[in-house]
């Protein structure tokens, strides 16, 4: 018998109950100090002979040593490139997307009609239905944009000739990368392929991309995370809001924009442009966020969720060592807030890969500290506070940079336990943009979603199984306790 | 339909508010749409696209906000901007403080950071998910009272391993009871502090011995649950020596008292030594049955004998319960008024341990007794609700609590059974158990009582006299109040003791 054992005799017990609340009650009762814990069943029921799992201390390392490589990658923007051009794996006729695989016959309407888009952006059509018919036959080859170390907001589509940011993990060997942010309302990443959206792209590529490339090859790159978490601390959460980050990111760009070789008009173009797009930092977020999670990713027996992304069908998880496979189950529609003339009917189901924010500390996670769109989970700032504290459930870590004053400083919830999403079924917060179902609309409005349930019960028993295995190798012959 | 535009320059919301409000006001009646944006461009298409378009917004900049209203009539659209423009100014005006605090932990490991003093963790969660609990409770450096039962033998190992690994006591699974520093955990009454410490394999076990250590006028220093298997060979004593252990070194426990069924024979050797060299007096009970003896450990036949042996050897005296006599003229009068037929006895009993107590000091003057939880497997009930003979049957056990809650905090199923009891001539008396303390029902004798009362008049209208012994565990501190429970199943004509060994003794004269 040990020192605790004796100790605890020696006074009253200071109790945690977990479960029925009448014992919770009858130690109030009797004047004892007592914590109740607000149990809820699991997902799923454990395999009994797993059960060592959920608190197995090699799991815990292999977790601590996932999120450290997360918290620590430092992703900075370095330049610009054409997406065929650094993109491993992309050939000529590859067009990347959001979320986990697809084919065209059960892509939602946003992914087909920036599929569309990119087909005519290519030159590959020139009507809609005539792209149609290509992507219909098969001949363009569609890979998920994080089979290929990059990620897109919303439908999410790279094609070849498109520019891409480059982001380095200054602190590893990994990098990612993504397209540039269009603005608001009609815009391919929502589905939108009409003429302007056409118009907008080119001017993309051949005016805004090399500029902000060269720029940042003057600034010898750009830190992001350094951006973000200054922007949590000024009212964003880098996912849905992006102000303060887009304000910061126009600041240490600006210098090295004006002074690159070019028309003072198209320098001026490309600073309104950046100005009137109070998201155009998303994608760099999310780059970053991907540098963060990649780094983590592939570590030998961890329950950390990597990715979280979905394509407007179905939403995807991989986890970081269960390899490269997805776990999915059917996207759910965003509970949210209307643009003017537009209401749930017209919703598309969840769709993007910006859940690469949630997956690494911030997004729907930091969304105590982004009161301005707190109203997303219908309601008041406490609501944002109860989101990001319940995330804390099911989190590995407190991030050691992303902090939060209204919480007093304390870091935001990083690092998803796949085992702690299943024990207490608590499912990651999201906060989102709401795509239209049909092709070439656009957003309709944003939300809060949460993941469907499937997409971890089904990586739990991958990670059951796979620790089972584990396990029976390991385990020696059972003795009596005594 | 007449559409209005309201413009309000320099008054800057954030889209989401803007948002919540137009999706109240397009909830008024006799609106057909109602938008609320800043004056951007894009906003300002948009408000064209979707016919609310007007010369008014022209003029418009990205800092104003705009209200826009199509409604059946000018009445109509007027109040639902002003409505819109008070919802925003509700909005801005209250931002209820939210503290960290607000939320209710939902894991164990945030329940320790907002309690970091905490050095014991309560499961009661189903079996199934029980030993996550309890590993994470052990890793976290805490004792465990395990609660819930159907927890696999193999988890109970593993699960005792890693607590003797980390030097914590693991009471459980399937422990009911216990008493650690004055406080009661799980089922526990409210018993007096004193010399008495306890170490109890078995549930009500321990409450019946707790509680006559009260009545008896000492008390104990601690009372350790150890779970029904904690002497199985797999598991081999694993708590149960702790606790003896922990008793032995504990200054204010001067007599140890062992509760338990008889061990597995390889595990009651090694436990039974170790208590012996405890260096402090040692009863031990195996609930109606006798082990061969044991130097330094002294036998006692039941649980109500462990007790008055526990407390004679603490405080030096003899004690009895009170009433014992009165009790025993009683039942003489009563057996005098039963009939021939009338010769069987049934046991309806909340608590597992009480239940096997009484069939254990039974079995030996009455005969065999059919049970869910038979002395003999022979004896099995085939059907758990229909006796026959002598048969006394564990409503706690699993048959009877699936889906349904524990007999100690809903008695619909005993209600029911005693009911059907009283209609059967064979059947001379209806022993029953009440357990009362914290965490048990409120007010047993409320349903109990009248139940007690109508099955004894039914028995009379058929000409039969039907008897009722309650063994009534508890304490004059317990929070249903021991007195009051006590005279309200006296006044339906139950006989009462808070010793259910007595009980048991008492039933047997009058079938014997």
């Amino acid at each position: 018998m040990g020192e605790r054992v004796r100790e605890l005799l020696q006074h009253r017990p200071r109790v945690v109950n977990v479960g029925l609340e009448l014992f919770a009650q009858a130690i109030r009762q009797q004047g004892g100090e007592v914590q109740a814990v607000e149990w809820h069943p699991p997902l799923v029921e454990p395999n009994p002979e797993a059960l060592a799992l959920f608190n197995d201390p090699a799991v815990e390392a292999a977790n601590r040593e996932a999120v450290s490589r997360m918290m620590r990658a430092q992703p900075v923007v370095v330049g610009v490139a054409r997406a065929r051009d650094v993109i491993p794996g992309m050939t000529e006729r590859t067009f990347l997307h959001a979320g986990p695989p697809i084919d065209w016959e059960h892509a939602s309407g946003p992914l087909r009609g920036a599929l569309i888009g990119a087909t005519l952006l290519e030159g590959l059509a020139s009507t809609p239905e005539e792209a149609v018919r290509i992507l219909e036959s098969g001949e363009i080859e569609l890979a998920p944009n994080h089979e290929h170390q990059a990620v897109g907001p919303m439908a999410g589509v790279i094609s070849p000739s498109m520019p891409v940011y480059i982001a380095e993990n200054a602190a590893g060997p990994n990098r990612a990368f993504t397209n540039f942010n269009e603005g608001i309302g009609r815009v391919m990443r929502m589905g939108a392929y009409a003429p302007e959206v056409i118009e907008r792209l080119r001017w993309i590529g051949a005016v805004l991309a090399p500029l902000v490339g060269q720029a940042l090859a003057r600034s010898g790159g750009i830190d992001l995370r350094a951006i973000i978490a200054q922007a949590l601390q000024m009212g964003d959460e880098c996912h849905n809001r992006n102000k303060a980050a887009t304000s910061l990111f126009y600041r240490a760009l600006a210098p090295h924009l004006v002074e690159c070789e070019a028309p003072s008009s198209d320098i001026a173009q490309v600073l309104r442009f950046i100005d009137s797009n109070d998201h155009f930092f998303v994608n760099l977020a999310m780059v970053a966020a991907k540098v963060m999670a990649d780094a983590a990713h592939g570590v030998k027996g961890s329950s950390l969720v990597t990715t979280l992304s979905r394509n407007g069908t179905e939403f995807g998880i991989r986890v970081s060592g269960l390899g490269d496979r997805w776990f999915t189950g059917p996207a759910n529609v965003p509970r949210g807030l209307y643009f003017p003339g537009f209401g749930p009917e017209d919703a598309n189901p969840d769709i993007g890969d910006s859940t690469i924010t949630e997956t690494a500390g911030f997004g729907g996670f930091a969304l105590a500290g982004a009161p301005a769109i707190v109203q997303f989970i219908g309601g008041s700032p406490s609501d944002a506070m109860r989101a990001t504290l319940e995330m804390y459930e099911i989190t590995v870590a407190e991030h050691e940079l992303f902090r939060l004053p209204v919480l007093e400083f304390r870091g935001t919830p990083v690092g998803i336990d796949l085992r702690a999403v299943v024990r207490t079924g608590i499912l990651p917060v999201i906060d989102t943009g709401i795509a239209h179902r049909e092709p070439g609309i656009g957003q309709v409005g944003a939300g809060i979603v949460r993941p469907p349930a499937s997409c971890f019960t089904g990586a739990y028993r991958a990670f059951e199984r796979a620790y089972l295995g584990q396990e029976r190798r390991r385990r020696a012959e059972e003795e009596p306790v005594v | 339909m007449v559409t209005r535009i309201h413009v309000e320059p320099n008054a800057y919301y954030d889209s989401v508010a803007l948002m919540a409000v137009a999706a109240r006001v397009n909830r008024v009646p006799g609106v057909d749409l109602a938008a609320l944006v800043m004056g951007t461009t894009l906003n300002l298409e948009m408000l064209r696209d979707s016919g609310l378009g007007d010369p008014a917004l022209d003029d418009v900049s990205p800092n104003d906000l705009v209200v826009a209203v199509r409604a059946v009539d000018e009445g109509t659209a007027r109040a639902a901007i002003q409505q819109a423009l008070e919802g925003l100014q509700r909005g801005a005006a209250t931002a209820p403080a939210a503290t960290p605090g607000e939320t209710r932990p939902h894991t164990l490991r945030t329940a320790l950071q907002r309690f970091p003093g905490a050095d014991l963790v309560a499961i009661s969660v189903p079996g199934p998910f029980a030993p996550i609990e309890a590993e994470a409770a052990l890793r976290a450096g805490c004792h465990v009272f395990l609660f819930s039962d159907n927890v696999l033998l193999a988890e109970e190992v593993r699960l005792k391993r890693l607590a003797r690994e980390s030097g914590l006591l693991l009471m459980g699974p399937d422990c009911g009871t216990a008493f650690l520093g004055g406080l009661g955990l799980g089922f526990a009454n409210a018993v007096r502090s004193g010399p008495i410490g306890i170490v109890a394999a078995a549930g009500s076990g321990l409450q019946q011995v707790a509680s006559l250590v009260d009545w008896l006028g000492s008390g104990i220093s601690h009372g350790i649950g150890t779970g029904g298997r904690d002497l199985n060979a797999a598991v081999g004593g694993a708590t149960v020596i702790t606790g003896i252990d922990a008793l032995a070194a504990d200054p204010q426990t001067e007599v140890v008292v062992l509760v338990s069924k008889p061990p597995a024979p390889e595990v009651a050797a090694r436990v039974l030594e170790r208590a012996a060299a405890c260096g402090k007096p040692v009863v031990a009970t195996f609930i109606g049955r006798t082990l061969a003896a044991v130097p330094g450990i002294i036998q006692a036949g039941d649980l109500t004998e462990a007790a008055r042996l526990a407390v004679q050897l603490a405080t030096g005296q003899a004690a009895e319960i009170p009433g014992v006599v009165e009790r025993q003229s009683r039942i003489a009068e009563e057996r005098a008024r039963l009939n021939t037929g009338q010769r069987y006895l049934r046991g309806l009993y909340s608590g597992g341990t009480l239940c096997d107590e009484a069939m254990a000091l039974l079995d030996p003057t009455v005969g065999p007794i059919w049970s869910n939880i038979p002395l003999d497997p022979a004896y099995r009930l085939a059907n758990v609700h229909r006796s026959q003979e002598h048969t006394f049957v564990d409503l706690g056990a699993d048959e009877f609590t699936i889906g349904r809650p524990h007999p100690m905090i809903d008695q619909t199923v005993r209600l029911e059974r005693l009911a059907r009891e009283a209609q059967d001539r064979s059947v001379a008396a209806v022993l029953l158990d009440v357990v009362l303390g914290y965490g048990a029902q409120a007010d047993p004798a409320s349903e109990l009582a009248p139940a007690i009362a109508a099955a004894r008049a039914e028995a009379q209208a058929e000409g039969r006299h039907l008897v009722v012994l309650v063994a009534l565990v508890g304490t004059a501190g317990d929070p249903q109040g021991y007195e009051r429970q006590c005279a309200a199943l006296e006044e339906a004509g139950a006989i009462v003791t808070p010793s259910n060994a007595e009980a048991a003794h008492l039933a047997a004269q009058l079938v014997a």
